[in-house]
């Protein structure tokens, strides 16, 4: 007979769950109705909505057929079939407010997740927290959504912005110690303003006599960057700092390239990884660029990193995944990781201890309907998961917000093919704030790595 | 941005139609040169030939979207209050935006070859490409081109005798609506060349046509609603006052053409060039 205090009472219960909770996980079959909202129109669908659209399709679809590799090898969530609603991000904050409303409580969604544009996020999280909806913030990268405010609905998968703007630097001043000069061109809005400015006040910290030589903020999808592209010419920087994107970048380059821009300077590219094949020659050599996170050319080799380029390549007519297929990847496993993990505490919860007899019929009571959407909050703050971009941790924002190393890398053409060299990876520490401390006051503070 | 600007105050001076779904000819302009310059491209015919290319395809959105527009939709609604007429333009910018979408789909183009074939030259230390000395020949002849049809042929003098008064111009028997086609057609033209022009210099994709639209009208109420020399003076003054901005204080840049804008209108709230209107009673 089990004893509430025997530990070989514990043991046991311990692991009949283990032998259980797969067969229990894969009982359950009404689908689970997930939102994911990405841009499918605009400036912003080529090079990020869309990827992100087919990496979730491919994703979903797979895990539908349980062929993910482990520790995800359960179909859909703990045996429940997933359901994918797409809706368009184009139209701006105050649409998007809307269509998250439509999403909650005319489709019913489970769980929503979405959202490139840091302006979206910013609209979206307190309406998010306001419904009491499970939502998951998987690319945007404005610091400000854990910095500013604390939820207990929404989460963010991917680490912020601060960590490619510090990761820069740090790459920047390991490769080329003696930089005196440098400028940035950045998109005017948050995820443009956060990163040039977490960059420049990590270079102030990083190499102080370093100066700022002009900053240029042209409107996000201006497309004509020829007086920016005169004015850092003018200003003789040895190095470019960017956080373009889109066609604003593929704008930039083409414009500044036949002007001799980067015979004179450097380019810095925090988001430059999407565009190394799209771009291709026009992309000068000893250009600095980043995936936001160690995806695409910097990811581990992994059985999770080879799945999904496997499933991306046969969704997407044979496209390597670019970063915003990775994000996408790292919601959906870690909102599966959460929900299984809830599960089966509510497995463990719902069995009487010292009890043999019912056991059965206590669990199938227990998992009839899944855990509640508070249950998959909990389970979801300071979670850990694996990922086809390594190890990924809950640590910041009170367990509501991802941290994780990145890379950077520099850009040389080989054969007709830009290629990727002098890769170096740096660990979450090194790069984000400690959980509690703002990216400012911890860049400002010498960027000491948290304990 | 005159190209574009002088299309869209013709439109205007003529048809008395402020035309959002200039910026859409624009878009449509863009893509289909891209789309054109590139199949000529990748085919190995004749680089240089791809000028041309671009320019053919101006001409074909011009001359296929143009009509299509003022005799499907537009020639039933003159007449009607100025402000309903914008709205219907709108609406066809929105349709035509979508359109765009549906035939070119979602991904950016870039046809980069035309604007590097020429070379570069230099002033100072700032380098340019050849191509942008094209692009303002281009408008320079665009320009002279219009002024010489408008005050040098029968067909100019027909226009301008419509700008100055329809109803008059009517009652003397000229075809007001045959001259509404040609004018609509040829303001669609130019917006067209304009984004072919432009094609080459950067990624074209979804919503170039409504970042040009906003810049036009500012530059045709500076410039005075109809004037082609006040498009002409527009340009510029926007141009010069953006660079000067992105040079010296790039974070009043975005706020600086506006700025220009309101201080006009509150010295001549017609526009610089703008003429005197009779009143009829």
């Amino acid at each position: 007979m089990l004893c509430r205090t025997s530990f070989a009472g514990r043991c046991a219960v311990a692991a009949l769950l283990c032998t259980l909770a797969p067969s229990v996980l894969a009982q359950d079959t009404k689908p689970i109705r997930i939102g994911f909202v990405t841009f499918l129109s605009g400036p912003a669908a080529g090079p990020f909505g869309v990827p992100a659209k087919l990496a979730a399709e491919a994703i979903v679809e797979s895990l539908n057929a349980g062929n993910v590799p482990a520790p995800y090898g359960v179909r859909g969530f703990g045996g429940r079939p997933l359901e994918l609603t797409v809706v368009d991000e184009a139209g701006g904050a105050t649409k998007q407010v809307s269509e998250f409303r439509n999403l909650v409580e005319r489709a019913r969604v489970d769980f929503v997740v979405g959202y490139i544009s840091s302006g979206d996020c910013l609209a979206v999280a307190p309406v998010a927290e306001e419904m009491q909806k499970l939502t998951i913030l998987f690319d945007c990268g404005t610091p400000r959504i854990f910095e500013e405010a604390s939820y207990k609905y929404v989460f963010r998968t991917r680490p912020h912005a601060t960590m490619d703007a510090v990761g820069a630097a740090l790459y920047l001043l390991e490769t080329r110690p003696g930089v005196k000069t440098f400028g940035g061109i950045n998109p005017n809005y948050a995820w443009g303003q956060d990163s040039w400015n977490d960059f420049t006040a990590a270079m102030s910290v990083l190499q102080p006599a370093a100066k700022t030589t002009t900053s240029q903020m042209p409107k996000f999808g201006a497309g004509q960057y020829g007086a920016e592209i005169s004015a850092l010419l003018a200003s003789g920087s040895e190095v470019i700092h960017s956080s373009l994107w889109g066609g604003d970048l593929e704008a930039f380059m083409l414009q500044a390239a036949p002007r001799a821009l980067f015979a004179k300077s450097q380019l810095v590219l925090v988001a430059g990884e999407p565009y190394l094949h799209a771009l291709g020659s026009v992309i000068p050599d000893s250009t600095v660029v980043g995936a936001r996170g160690t995806h695409g050319v910097f990811a581990p080799n992994s059985a999770l990193n080879t799945w999904l380029r496997d499933i991306y390549r046969a969704k997407s007519g044979g496209l390597n995944p670019n970063y915003p297929a990775y994000d996408a990847a790292l919601a959906f496993l870690a909102l599966k990781a959460a929900y299984e993990r809830a599960k089966i505490a509510k497995l463990a919860a719902s069995i009487p201890m010292g009890a043999n007899k019912g056991v059965k019929e206590a669990m199938e009571a227990a998992y009839g309907s899944g855990p509640s959407e508070d249950e998959v909050v909990a389970a979801f703050e300071h979670l850990s998961f694996d990922s086809p971009s390594g190890r990924m941790s809950m640590q910041l924002g009170k367990g509501h917000q991802a941290a994780s190393g990145t890379a950077y890398g520099t850009t040389k053409l080989v054969n007709g093919q830009v290629t990727v060299t002098n890769i170096r990876y740096y660990p979450p520490e090194r790069v984000q704030p400690p959980d509690g401390v703002s990216s400012a006051e911890w860049i400002k503070s010498g960027m000491k790595p948290a304990k | 941005m005159f190209v574009i600007a002088v299309g869209l105050t013709l439109i205007y001076g003529v048809m008395k139609i402020l035309n959002v779904a200039h910026g859409s000819m624009y878009a449509l302009g863009a893509y289909a040169a891209s789309t054109f310059a590139g199949y000529w491209l990748s085919h190995g015919y004749a680089p240089y030939a791809s000028y041309a290319a671009l320019v053919a395809a101006a001409l074909l959105v011009g001359l296929v979207a143009g009509p299509i527009i003022e005799r499907g939709l537009l020639r039933f609604m003159y007449g009607r209050d100025e402000v309903v007429l914008v709205l219907i333009t709108y609406a066809v910018f929105l349709i035509l935006e979508d359109v765009t979408k549906l035939v070119f789909g979602v991904d950016p183009i870039l046809v980069a070859e035309p604007y590097g074939m020429l070379g570069n030259f230099r002033i100072g230390e700032l380098v340019y490409p050849v191509y942008s000395l094209v692009l303002v020949a281009v408008s320079v002849l665009a320009g002279v081109a219009l002024a010489l049809a408008l005050n040098h042929t029968r067909q100019g003098k027909i226009l301008r005798a419509v700008i100055h008064d329809r109803e008059m111009s009517m009652a003397l028997g000229i075809n007001v609506s045959r001259v509404y086609f040609v004018t609509f057609t040829i303001g669609a033209m130019l917006a067209a060349l304009g984004g072919a022009l432009t094609a080459p210099t950067t990624s074209v994709q979804l919503g170039i046509g409504a970042e040009v639209i906003v810049l036009a009208f500012a530059i045709v109420v500076i410039g005075g609603l109809g004037s082609l020399s006040g498009a002409a003076l527009g340009a510029l003054i926007v141009g010069l006052v953006r660079s000067a901005a992105v040079h010296y204080r790039p974070e009043v840049e975005l706020f600086s053409v506006y700025m220009v804008m309101a201080v006009v209108l509150i010295v001549r709230p017609k526009g610089l060039f703008a003429a005197p209107e009779a009143r009829k009673i």
